[in-house]
C-alpha cells in the first residue's frame, strides 16, 4: 500500500487562504496505515521504540503508539529526541529554545527505533536526529516515519514510512497542525510568508 | 545577547530562557556520552585572576561538553605577572581569534571594561564586590527546581552583604523573577547606602535572623569573606556564628518546605553549621550540579546567534 503522490484536486482552504491537503480523518488514516506498515516491516512489535522529534513529532509518535496498541495490543515505548544542539545551522539562525530528550525506560540499545517527525524536507533535521540518537545509545536499527514528505532533499536521506508524499515548490510553506498543539488536525500548503526558510 | 556582564542586563524572559535551556542541558550530565556538538570550532578562554574551584571548573566543563575548545589562564601564569597591562593582555588574546573570554577579576567592573577593548563575547565570572551573574542564575535555577515558580516566593540572603558579589546578582535575579527578598546582616556588613535602593526595589532589611527564618521559602547563607575584610566587622567568629549563623537550633525555625542554599565555599561552623550544610533541605550540592547546566546554557545563548521570532514548526522544518 503506497501513499498517494498526486497533489489531488484543489481542496478546501483554511482561514489563512492555505490549501488543506490533509484533514483530520486523513491524518488519522495515514497514521493507522503507517502503524500497520511498521508492524509488517518489523515482523511484529518486538523491540520497537518510537522517538518523536519536537515539536510536532512528539504528539505524532504518541498517536502512532496508540495506533500500534489498537492493532497489536501492546504498549510501545515512546520517547522524545531533541535535536536542537545537533543542528548544522546554529550559527546562521536565531537561538532556538531547547526541548528535553527523554529516552524511554529500557533505553535504545539493541532496539528498533522509529524516528517520528511531521514533515521531511531537506533531511537536515533527520541527520541531526541520527547524531543525537547515537549519543544516547546504539539501536539495532533506525527507521523514519513522517506524516508528510515534501521533497527537496539536500542529504541522502529517505523516509521508511510516509503518510503523504506532497510535491511542493521551494517557496511554498507546509504547515502541519495538530490538535495537541494547534487545536485541530490539518496539513496546509500555502504561499510563503516573508522571510527565509528554516531547515 | 553578546555579553553577560550583569543580571541587570537581562529581562525576565531572558532569565527564564536561560533557566529553561539549563533544564535540558542538565540531562546531558547524566548521559554516558556527555557531549553535544553545539559549539564545535568555538574557542573559549577561562581567564581567572582570582582563585576558583566551582566557577572555573564548571565553565570549563560546560565548554567541553558543548564541544568548544577551552583554555584556562590565570593572572599568575601570564605576562600580567611581568607587568603587562590588563588591556594589552586581553587584546593579545583577542588577536588570537577567540570567541569568548570568561573573566574573573578582583576589580569591580573589569569584565565590562574588557568588553570595550575586545570583539569577543565576555562573561563576568565574578568581579570584585560587584556581581557574579552565573552564580545568581544557577541559584535561581536550583530554587526553581525545588520550589517551582519563584514568583511571590520569599528568599532571605543572610550574612556578609558588604563583600558579596553573589548577593548583588541574586537580588537582581530574584526580584526580576518576582520573588520577595529580605536581606539579613549585622549593621557592619550592610553595604553603605543600601537603605535607599532596597526601599526603591521593595527589598526588606533585617538584623534579626530568628524573626525572618520562619517566613522564608529559601534561605541563602553567604560566605563571610575574611580575605576581603580589612577591619573588625564583628567582634569574634563565635559571636557571628551565634547571631547570624544557620545553626542546628535555627534549622527548627525553617518551614518544612524551605530550602537552604550556599554559593560555596562554606565556612562550616561560621555562617553555616555542619548540620545545616548536610541537612535534607540543603541544596548546596544541587547548586554545584546546576552550575554546569546553567553555564552550558549561558554559553549556548551567547555563542549561537540572536533570537528573533518564534521558530515553531510550521513544518517547513526538516
Amino acid at each position: 500500500m503506497s501513499p498517494a503522490r498526486d497533489r489531488g484536486p484543489e481542496g478546501p482552504t483554511d482561514d489563512t487562504g492555505g490549501r488543506v491537503v490533509l484533514a483530520q480523518a486523513e491524518i488519522s488514516r495515514a497514521l493507522r496505515r503507517i502503524a500497520h506498515e511498521i508492524l509488517e516491516g518489523n515482523k511484529g512489535s518486538e523491540d520497537l521504540v518510537l522517538m518523536g522529534i519536537p515539536t510536532r513529532g512528539v504528539p505524532l509518535a504518541r498517536r502512532l503508539a496508540d495506533a500500534l496498541h489498537d492493532v497489536e495490543g501492546v504498549e510501545i515505548p515512546v520517547g522524545t529526541l531533541d535535536i536542537t544542539m545537533y543542528r548544522d545551522d546554529l550559527r546562521s539562525q536565531p537561538v532556538r529554545a531547547m526541548e528535553r530528550s527523554q529516552v524511554p525506560e529500557g533505553g535504545v540499545d539493541g532496539k528498533v527505533v522509529v524516528l517520528v517527525d511531521d514533515v521531511l524536507y531537506s533531511g537536515r533535521t533527520v541527520r541531526a536526529a541520527l547524531d543525537s540518537l547515537a549519543d544516547l545509545g546504539r539501536p539495532r536499527a533506525v527507521r523514519l516515519a513522517v506524516l508528510v514528505d515534501r521533497g527537496h532533499r539536500e542529504l541522502p536521506i529517505r523516509a521508511d514510512y510516509v503518510g503523504k508524499n506532497l510535491p511542493t515548490a521551494h517557496a511554498e510553506r507546509v504547515s502541519v497542525r495538530l490538535a495537541e498543539s494547534d487545536g485541530s488536525d490539518q496539513v496546509v500548503i500555502s504561499a510563503p510568508a516573508s522571510g527565509g526558510e528554516t531547515l | 545577547m553578546k555579553h553577560l556582564l550583569s543580571i541587570a542586563d537581562l529581562s525576565r524572559d531572558e532569565i527564564n530562557e536561560i533557566l529553561d535551556t539549563a533544564v535540558s542541558m542538565h540531562e546531558v550530565q547524566h548521559r554516558d556520552v556527555k557531549k553535544l556538538p553545539t559549539l564545535r570550532g568555538r574557542t573559549i578562554i577561562n581567564f581567572f585572576f582570582e582563585d576558583s574551584t566551582r566557577t572555573r571548573s564548571s565553565f570549563e566543563l560546560a565548554g567541553k561538553w558543548l564541544s568548544a575548545d577551552t583554555i584556562n589562564l590565570t593572572g599568575k601564569g601570564t605576562s600580567v605577572s611581568k607587568g603587562e597591562s590588563l588591556r594589552d593582555t586581553v587584546k593579545t588574546i583577542d588577536a588570537m581569534g577567540v570567541d569568548m573570554m570568561i573573566i574573573r577579576h578582583m576589580a569591580s567592573g573589569a569584565p565590562a571594561q574588557i568588553a570595550q577593548w575586545t570583539n569577543c563575547s565576555i562573561v563576568n565570572a565574578g568581579d570584585g564586590t560587584h556581581e557574579h551573574p552565573s552564580q545568581a542564575l544557577l541559584d535561581a535555577y536550583t530554587m526553581r527546581q525545588r520550589l517551582g515558580d519563584l514568583e511571590g516566593r520569599h528568599v532571605a540572603l543572610v550574612g556578609d552583604l558588604t563583600h558579596s558579589r553573589v548577593f548583588r546578582s541574586n537580588v537582581l535575579c530574584l526580584t526580576t523573577l518576582g520573588a520577595k527578598v529580605t536581606l539579613v546582616a549585622p549593621a557592619t556588613l550592610m553595604p553603605a547606602g543600601i537603605g535607599a535602593w532596597a526601599q526603591a526595589d521593595g527589598i526588606e532589611l533585617s538584623h534579626d535572623l530568628d524573626a525572618v527564618l520562619p517566613t522564608v521559602d529559601a534561605v541563602m547563607m553567604l560566605r563571610v569573606q575574611r580575605e576581603r575584610m580589612s577591619g573588625g566587622f564583628f567582634p569574634t567568629a563565635r559571636e557571628y556564628a551565634v547571631t547570624y549563623g544557620l545553626t542546628k537550633a535555627r534549622l527548627g525555625l525553617l518551614p518544612d518546605h524551605a530550602v537552604i542554599c550556599h554559593p560555596g565555599p562554606m565556612n562550616r561552623g561560621l555562617e553555616i553549621s555542619g548540620d545545616a550544610a548536610d541537612a535534607a533541605q540543603s541544596l548546596v550540592l544541587d547548586q554545584v550540579s546546576a552550575g554546569v547546566a546553567i553555564r552550558m546554557s549561558i554559553l549556548y545563548h551567547l555563542l549561537s546567534g540572536e533570537r528573533s521570532g518564534d521558530q515553531s514548526g510550521e513544518g517547513s522544518a526538516s
